[in-house]
């Protein structure tokens, strides 16, 4: 959990080594550098040949000699995706729906986290256990009904269809427990001798020590509604309210075998994503840590 | 910041729990009213319509376990669930041992470990959608990379379209590459947690450095296998966008799993009481792994 730099600092020389071991070691780092670098290259290929393809023009790609680089780049097949298709429009709908859901369940989840780690109250035990066990629910198993009662709520086939159920999600709960248990009691029961009441605990004491919790459940829940696929695209039936994957999935049916088409598009839909989550991965890396999931 | 909003006469503190658990439960409605209308109602709902029998979207008419018993005999149901138990029993351990092996290399000295811990995560980012489509490039039976890199070192094409096994292994590959990253995330979690001085004792007492791993770090890392292994086998029973979008489940049902049963049974040919009841038994498998899961775990831990 610590920082790299005092990682490196446990392993010591007390002794000097001699020449030998010295080798033995710049071996062994030499080694472990390769297959860091092998491992990758393989990781890293997909996404690289997804830029290259989507930056090689038609004829190229037709011609079937694809190069590890092509020989012109050309930006035909964005400018085709987004003359044939209404990506914009895709893309205004995963921001909305995914920062919709992502406030929600961070609202929702703090508060009944917060409930659930410093509240003592009748049920609660058997409350927690609850939300718990709806992790375990595969959502296929309720796809089918799940779409009945949306459709029932006259809901189908709107942005609501999406983003209810996806905000009902137990996860949330569970990661926002094991942080806000760290609390001190004492500080949230001075408070409350104060005169403070429990809206104004949670407003001025635990929100403010919550943000590295909330960055963390906003961006997974984030990252998450916007690659979801199974359920928008049972409760979506309008072109015009599709979300990118399933976009992204009804572009390829019409493009067929254009890759060129089909990658530039993909790249558009998850470059927002990958930008985001190498900024945010410190936090993300330390919110599971802290969570206790290990 | 200090004064608190709310002040109450000083006799009148003392707050009670009556007040406290009002407050509880006010906190936990949000969520209570959002997980009991979109999870557990449909699940009742779920269990209800699996007794039915459904044409298309209309109502549906009670006829017991009528469906259950025509899954017995349904080809495609054992096929599928087979399928799931494959995928499930190949990508669990790859993917946990891949993912420990790629922490343990993280967690050793070497330079720019956050750079390379960035690039081995990055695949969590990426839509399974975007993953699928990836591997449809990558394993294009006539133009994909990987046939280009077999025909170069001079081995036959391996048909990943049209031949059962060569696909599923293709979407064994992908669903990899995918996965392998989160479960290096946990593991490498859990590796920090253990302090430098275990292995220093281990080496003073002559260990090499596989006689460290497998008894040192294998089982100090155990709570972190515990908890992969679950996600990881409910991961595989619900496997759907990356099985949908490569493979569509063919060739010939080679790759067709619970899931995308399902979703066909459901949502194509619109025999909605069938669905739900293939929903149920992935329920009661999901449940039954767990459960198991979780006794076994709880004896070892008592016993050792």
């Amino acid at each position: 959990m610590s920082a790299p730099t005092t990682r490196l600092g446990t392993v010591p020389a007390p002794t000097r080594p001699r020449a030998g071991r010295r080798r033995r070691e710049r071996t062994l780092l030499t080694l472990r550098l390769v297959l860091a670098l092998a491992v990758s290259v393989v990781l890293l290929f997909p996404l690289y040949w997804m830029v290259v393809v989507s930056l090689s023009s038609r004829a190229e790609l037709l011609g079937g000699d694809l190069r590890f680089w092509p020989r012109d780049l050309t930006l035909e097949n964005f400018r085709r995706v987004l003359d044939s298709f209404p990506v914009l429009t895709w893309f205004g709908n995963s921001v909305a729906i995914a920062v919709v859901v992502a406030l929600l369940t961070v609202a929702v989840n703090l508060l009944a986290g917060y409930a659930f780690a410093q509240l003592r109250f009748r049920g609660s035990g058997v409350l927690f256990l609850l939300a718990l066990s709806t992790l375990m629910l595969p959502v296929q198993v309720i796809m089918v009904s799940l779409f009945r009662l949306v459709t029932g709520l006259g809901l189908y086939g709107s942005y609501w269809a999406v983003i209810l159920p996806t905000a009902a999600s137990a996860f949330g709960v569970f990661l926002a427990r094991q942080f806000l248990i760290a609390i001190p009691r004492e500080l949230v029961e001075a408070a409350r001798i104060d005169g403070a009441g429990h809206l104004a605990v949670f407003l001025r004491i635990v929100l403010p020590l919550s943000k590295p919790l909330i960055a963390v459940l906003f961006f997974m829940s984030l990252l998450q509604t916007w690659n979801d696929f199974a359920w928008p695209l049972i409760a979506l039936k309008d072109n015009a309210l599709f979300t990118l994957p399933i976009g992204l999935l009804y572009l390829q049916g019409q493009f067929g075998s254009d890759y060129g088409g089909t990658m530039a598009f993909a790249l558009l839909t998850v470059a927002p994503m990958v930008v985001l989550f190498l900024g945010f991965q410190r936090y993300f890396v330390q919110g599971f840590a802290r969570s206790g999931i290990r | 910041m200090s004064t608190p909003a709310v002040r109450l006469p000083r006799t009148a503190r003392r707050p009670g729990r009556a007040a406290e658990a009002l407050a509880g439960y006010t906190f936990l409605a949000p969520n209570l009213v959002l997980l009991g209308v979109f999870v557990l109602l449909p699940l009742v709902g779920a269990a209800v319509l699996s007794l039915q029998r459904t044409d298309g979207f209309g109502a549906g008419r009670f006829v017991g376990l009528d469906n259950y018993a025509r899954l017995v005999g349904d080809g495609l149901f054992w096929r599928s669930t087979l399928n799931t138990a494959l995928f499930t029993a190949v990508v669990t351990p790859l993917s946990m041992a891949l993912g420990l092996g790629i922490a343990v290399l993280l967690n050793s000295v070497l330079p720019g470990r956050a750079f390379f811990r960035s690039v081995l995560i990055l695949p969590m980012a990426v839509s399974g959608v975007a993953t699928a489509l990836m591997g449809v490039l990558v394993f294009d039976e006539n133009s994909g990379v990987v046939d280009k890199l077999l025909r170069f070192a001079g081995l036959p094409a391996v048909p990943w379209q049209s031949g059962g096994a060569a696909a599923f292994v293709s979407v064994v590959l992908v669903t990899l590459w995918w996965r392998v990253g989160f479960n290096m995330l946990i593991y490498l979690a859990g590796l920090q947690g253990i302090g430098p001085e275990i292995y220093e004792a281990g080496k003073l007492d002559g260990a090499s450095g596989w006689q460290a791993f497998r008894h040192l770090t294998v089982p100090m890392v155990g709570p972190s296998s515990f908890f992969l292994l679950i996600m990881n086998v409910i991961y595989s029973f619900q496997v759907f966008d990356i099985v949908f979008v490569l493979t569509g489940g063919g060739p010939r049902n080679a790759t067709s799993v619970l899931v995308t049963y399902a979703y066909d049974t459901g949502f194509v040919t619109r025999d909605q009481g069938y669905a739900a009841a293939i929903g149920m038994v992935l329920l009661l498998v999901t449940l039954a792994f767990t459960a198991l899961r979780w006794r076994t775990s709880r004896s070892r831990d008592l016993v050792g």
